[in-house]
């Protein structure tokens, strides 16, 4: 049986009058690509950012690998295993391209606070971080400053320093935002290498990609999920047509 | 790299004070020189805050009150032994960086700016009403601090090395700060805290730090003032104190190594010039002042700097 990395148990969040989040309840199962979908104000950035840490539900439960975080600050979540990368490119632009996944890296090692220039690991640390660049095509850019790079450099980044954080559940916050086909696709094989070897959250737009990635999808309306299944039972759902094609629900 | 020109120009010429004082037989320079140095220090230590942290105090002068109030008072109630001095200021300072901040560090922008403007104005009034130690009058010092036999803080040639040493400390510590982990983790801070967190850091923690290592800093160099003029005063910890400290930063160049010393020896240095041909310095160093900071970007570090770049690309 697989294990459950993530548990949400109906979670509840209203900004004024707005119900963002209405009793979600939401299993992401380990090593699955879970897909997470909805119209445009279906609540699934604010999904993210209560399972981040950076909003606090009303009311609800989060639960990682059965404990609950739900309360834990925004670090201390990190620390848990949750990483999240944003929607809006979120980097440190004027260090290099491997400052920032080092910086990373650090945390996920526990040897931020020294305050000596060889603190024991940072060597290790570097290395791998220079791996992981490497396994991303970034690592020509390592020694650059983060804002001369590309728009799709950049959003491989955002990525990789999620990455860096060595997560038990990596939160993807719609990565191929803003990008055309061929730069969607940069991500979509990146998206591919790591299936398998990470849980992973993939909040995102782009249907072709969503279908040919997930291995589950949850579809979110006003800010309920409506249904959890596999891609194909999902595409075959009238409640679903009806969500984003307006169709009838006969 | 960029910072190693003006880095050795600066530390040169303080090094050449001592050797000119000599030759000319005057002494006298070195007191002035000495509160450059001392000043050097205490802009050295905020910029850690403004430079790399990304936190703008307006009530920096507070520690450099704090430090020179502990050697005073101190030194009325008869401990003249500069190292049980120093000892207490770091942990006087210290501690009063660490409140100061979990208050102000609550607050971001504007905000951490007014909380700690006023913090540092409650300590400037209590010093103005302490009627045992002074008052308004300020504190009178029976003598200078007392280290052990032969260095003696009366001689302006020891006492203007105790100040080099304490000025190349800082920037020895300052350096290796910065790049270390802790030090990136700082300046992530200032550059986008929000991911900061989303990595997993516990940025207050680290902010709190960079308050208390800062704090401390300006407190050496609140020791070193009150050693120097024998005298404390409620001054010490003024605003307007603060105000120019901010003032030396930027003028020097913000997040620079050794651009505060730059800052705070061009300040001290113009306004001892012009104050001494017209009463009216003010009116003459304000407007030069702002000039500098607008026109430069960078302060004086980025006078340097673009310096450098057309001499780089000259020569290719």
């Amino acid at each position: 049986m697989t294990r459950n990395v993530l548990e949400i148990r109906s979670l509840n969040i209203s900004f004024g009058g707005v119900r963002a989040c209405k009793n979600s309840s939401l299993i992401v199962r380990q090593g699955d690509i879970h897909a997470m979908i909805g119209p445009n104000g279906a609540g699934k950035t604010t999904l993210v950012s209560l399972l981040a840490g950076e909003l606090q539900p009303d009311s609800g439960q989060i639960l990682l690998y059965g404990e609950d975080i739900t309360l834990l600050p925004v670090h201390s979540k990190v620390s848990c295993g949750i990483a999240r990368s944003y929607q809006i490119t979120s980097l440190f632009e004027s260090m290099t391209v491997l400052e920032n996944v080092v910086l990373a890296a650090n945390r996920a090692a526990g040897i931020s606070f020294g305050i000596r220039w060889n603190t024991p690991g940072l060597g290790e640390v570097r290395a791998a971080a220079m791996e992981l660049l490497r396994d991303n095509v970034l690592d020509h850019l390592m020694n650059v400053a983060v804002r001369t790079l590309s728009y799709s450099d950049k959003r491989t980044l955002e990525i990789c320093i999620a990455l860096a954080c060595k997560p038990e559940i990596l939160i993807l916050d719609e990565p191929m935002a803003g990008m055309g086909v061929e730069e969607s696709q940069r991500i979509v094989d990146m998206l591919a290498r790591l299936k398998g070897r990470y849980t992973i959250l993939l909040v995102e737009h782009d249907m072709d990609a969503v279908f040919r990635l997930a291995d589950r999808i949850t579809v979110l309306v006003q800010g309920t999920p409506i249904i959890t299944a596999d891609p194909d039972t999902v595409r075959a759902d009238p409640h679903v047509r009806a969500a984003y094609l307006g169709e009838d629900v006969t | 790299m960029k910072s190693i020109v003006p880095a050795w120009i600066v530390l040169l010429g303080l090094f050449l004070v001592p050797a000119a004082a000599w030759q000319m037989n005057q002494p006298y320079l070195l007191e002035t020189a000495a509160r450059l140095v001392v000043f050097s220090v205490a802009a050295l230590s905020l910029n850690f805050m403004i430079g790399y942290g990304g936190l703008v105090s307006l009530g920096h002068a507070m520690y450099l009150g704090l430090g020179a109030y502990t050697v005073g008072i101190l030194m009325h109630h008869g401990v003249t032994n500069g190292f049980v001095q120093i000892a207490l200021m770091l942990v006087v300072t210290g501690l009063a960086a660490v409140i100061v901040g979990s208050i102000a560090l609550r607050a971001s922008g504007i905000f951490f700016i007014m909380i700690t403007l006023a913090l540092a104005q409650i300590l400037y009034y209590s010093a103005l009403s302490s009627r045992t130690y002074g008052g308004e009058e300020g504190l009178r010092m029976a003598g200078r601090s007392e280290f052990f036999k032969g260095f003696d803080l009366y001689d302006p040639y020891q006492f203007y090395a105790l100040c080099l040493v304490v000025l190349l400390f800082c920037l020895f510590l300052q350096w290796r700060l910065i790049g270390s982990p802790f030090g990136q983790v700082l300046i992530s801070i200032r550059e986008n805290e929000r991911r900061a967190k989303a990595i997993g850091y516990n940025t207050f923690a680290y902010k709190l730090a960079a308050m208390v290592i800062a704090g401390m800093m300006c407190g050496l160099a609140g020791f070193l003032l009150a050693n120097l003029s024998e005298f404390v005063s409620p001054d010490y910890a003024y605003w307007h104190r603060s105000g120019e400290l901010l003032v030396m930063v930027l003028l020097g160049g913000m997040g620079t190594l050794i651009g505060p010393v730059l800052g705070a020896v061009t300040f001290l240095g113009l306004e001892h010039w012009v104050a001494g041909m017209t009463k009216h310095w003010g009116l003459v160093i304000g407007p030069l002042l702002m000039i500098i900071v607008l026109t430069t970007h960078g302060g004086i570090m980025g006078l340097f700097e673009k310096a450098a770049s057309m001499f780089r690309s000259k020569h290719k």
